[in-house]
């Protein structure tokens, strides 16, 4: 996997986030205000951008280039966690022209660590982890990982949210899913179809 | 829901163009969403920042000027400023005296003021942080985000911002920022839920003849549903459960809040009942303060907040201030 691969991956992404930007906003409304399509719309949209001006030529100056664009574009808890997921894992990949699967593992479990860390959240705690977990779990096998983060995504319905801004409602939270750990879900889905178009 | 708007997408950029051709003596930065009290930086003074989601207004663009705020960074409706523009805020504002953050107690404010407060070091700008959490419908424990930053802020921002316009050196300012957060509890009840730009529509289904107990300023429902009460029974509910957790000691600063689609009228006649429970505990009131200030866009309904003064902080609540959204003395 070499830039073009990288930037094929994060451009799919953008297109899934304005393509599923109401449900994600759907989502926010039942546990959140309503709002995390309409970010993460604009911060994808942002993404794209940037990586046609500045034509990043690693994988790892991809990831950071997207990463730092979330930050300085999405705002609220959402731009932090993404931008830090990217960052970090661009960061972890370093300067190498082109990876395999073994190495993206390696580097997105860096990344969704750190995530963990920034967030404060723990598995269960109904948030993007809940998804992002399993998806890495699950690689190399880019089609099993995106399952695995559906499925992630799926299982943070029941649960009652204890991080953010889904925690104020407390067992009200319970029957939604996380509007997060959905987009993150975008993001892996994203992955599987350009590993099958490549 | 109808609203005064173009398109959602614009509603920010169009009201801080609005901002700028009202208020000649802010600078009004549009596109980088900031906005700065024109003198700024003040020589030898302690530069504060807050900022948060839009949709509060005045807070906090509407509190910046003499006597409060050097500078506020609006972000999206309901959604934390990036820190690109806290750190053009604080570059902005920075005398050389350092930088105050004050912040709302957020997952999304506390990470973005966090990163910029990093990067602020960077640029060799001093900063302290204060942290408001003063909503006492949450539950503050470590499995959750902890208490909402709501009401408090415009006393932690008022105070401060007093010390700091005095010539406090930065260690002196947040700690009395931090003292009155530390001091300060706040209860909100919805009536009817906002309706966000974004959505267009209301942001939770609140029907005739129910209200919502606990609610936060973001449209979030509260932690119970009641049929409707009036509003000399909401202000029992209201004080008592702030006492419960306040304990008050000395006289108070009172704040009756309104969330922005709540008339002054019922305003002033719910701050009658809030002040008659108050005499009934026997708790004094040293300042009241009722109006629209900390709002969640045309949500209906009010907030409480209740500060434990002392005679210093008392003072620098009097001291003149000079902003949009507040302003007397001088």
């Amino acid at each position: 996997m070499d830039a073009g691969f990288f930037r094929r991956w994060l451009t799919t992404a953008a297109l899934a986030v304005e393509r599923e930007a109401d449900r994600l906003t759907e989502l926010d409304s039942a546990i959140g205000d309503a709002d995390h399509g309409s970010n993460m719309r604009r911060g994808t949209a942002a993404v794209t951008a940037a990586l046609d001006k500045e034509g990043p030529a690693t994988p790892g100056a991809v990831l950071l280039v997207a990463g730092r664009t979330l930050v300085s574009t999405v705002g609220g808890a959402a731009g932090p966690l993404f931008g830090t997921l990217l960052r970090r894992t661009g960061k972890a990949l370093g300067d190498a022209e082109r990876v395999g699967g073994e190495e993206l593992r390696q580097a997105l479990a860096t990344g969704v660590e750190a995530v963990a860390q920034l967030g404060g959240a723990a598995p269960g705690d109904k948030t993007m982890l809940d998804a992002l977990r399993p998806a890495v779990e699950a690689l190399p096998d880019a089609a099993a990982a995106a399952r695995a983060a559906a499925r992630g995504a799926e299982a943070t319905v029941p649960l009652r949210a204890r991080k953010g801004r889904a925690s104020y409602l407390g067992e009200r939270s319970e029957g939604h899913m996380d509007p997060g750990a959905a987009s993150a879900t975008l993001l892996f889905e994203a992955l599987a179809e350009v590993t099958a178009d490549a | 829901m109808k609203m005064l708007i173009n398109v959602a997408e614009r509603v920010v950029a169009d009201a801080l163009r609005g901002m700028a051709d009202a208020h000649p003596e802010l600078v009004v930065d549009v596109e980088h969403r900031v906005i700065v009290r024109r003198d700024a930086p003040v020589a030898g003074k302690v530069g504060l920042v807050s900022g948060g989601g839009s949709g509060h207004e005045p807070l906090h663009g509407g509190f910046v000027g003499p006597g409060m705020l050097d500078a506020a960074c609006p972000g999206e409706v309901f959604t934390s400023p990036v820190p690109d523009q806290m750190v053009r805020a604080a570059a902005a504002v920075d005398s050389g005296a350092g930088v105050l953050f004050i912040v709302k107690n957020y997952t999304g404010d506390v990470l973005n003021f966090n990163m910029a407060a990093e990067l602020a070091e960077d640029e060799n700008i001093q900063v302290a942080k204060v942290l408001v959490r003063d909503d006492v419908a949450v539950e503050d424990s470590t499995h959750t985000a902890g208490r909402r930053g709501t009401g408090a802020t415009l006393f932690v921002e008022k105070v401060a911002g007093a010390a700091a316009e005095e010539g406090a050196p930065l260690e002196r300012v947040t700690a009395l920022a931090q003292q009155v957060a530390d001091s300060s509890r706040s209860f909100g009840v919805a009536l009817g839920a906002p309706a966000t730009p974004a959505k267009g529509s209301a942001t939770f289904d609140l029907p005739a003849g129910e209200l919502e107990l606990g609610i936060g300023i973001h449209g979030e429902p509260g932690r119970e549903r009641r049929r409707i009460m009036t509003s000399g029974e909401i202000a029992d509910y209201t004080v008592d459960t702030l006492l419960a957790d306040l304990r008050p000691g000395g006289p108070l600063l009172v704040l009756v809040n309104g969330m922005g689609a709540t008339p002054l009228l019922e305003l002033y006649g719910f701050n009658a009942e809030v002040q008659r429970v108050l005499r009934e505990r026997r708790v004094a009131v040293a300042r009241t303060l009722v109006g629209n200030y900390v709002t969640s866009l045309d949500m209906a309904g009010c907030s409480v907040t209740l500060c434990q003064a002392d005679d210093e902080l008392l003072r620098l609540w009097d001291a003149p201030v000079s902003t949009p959204g507040l302003r007397w003395g001088r």
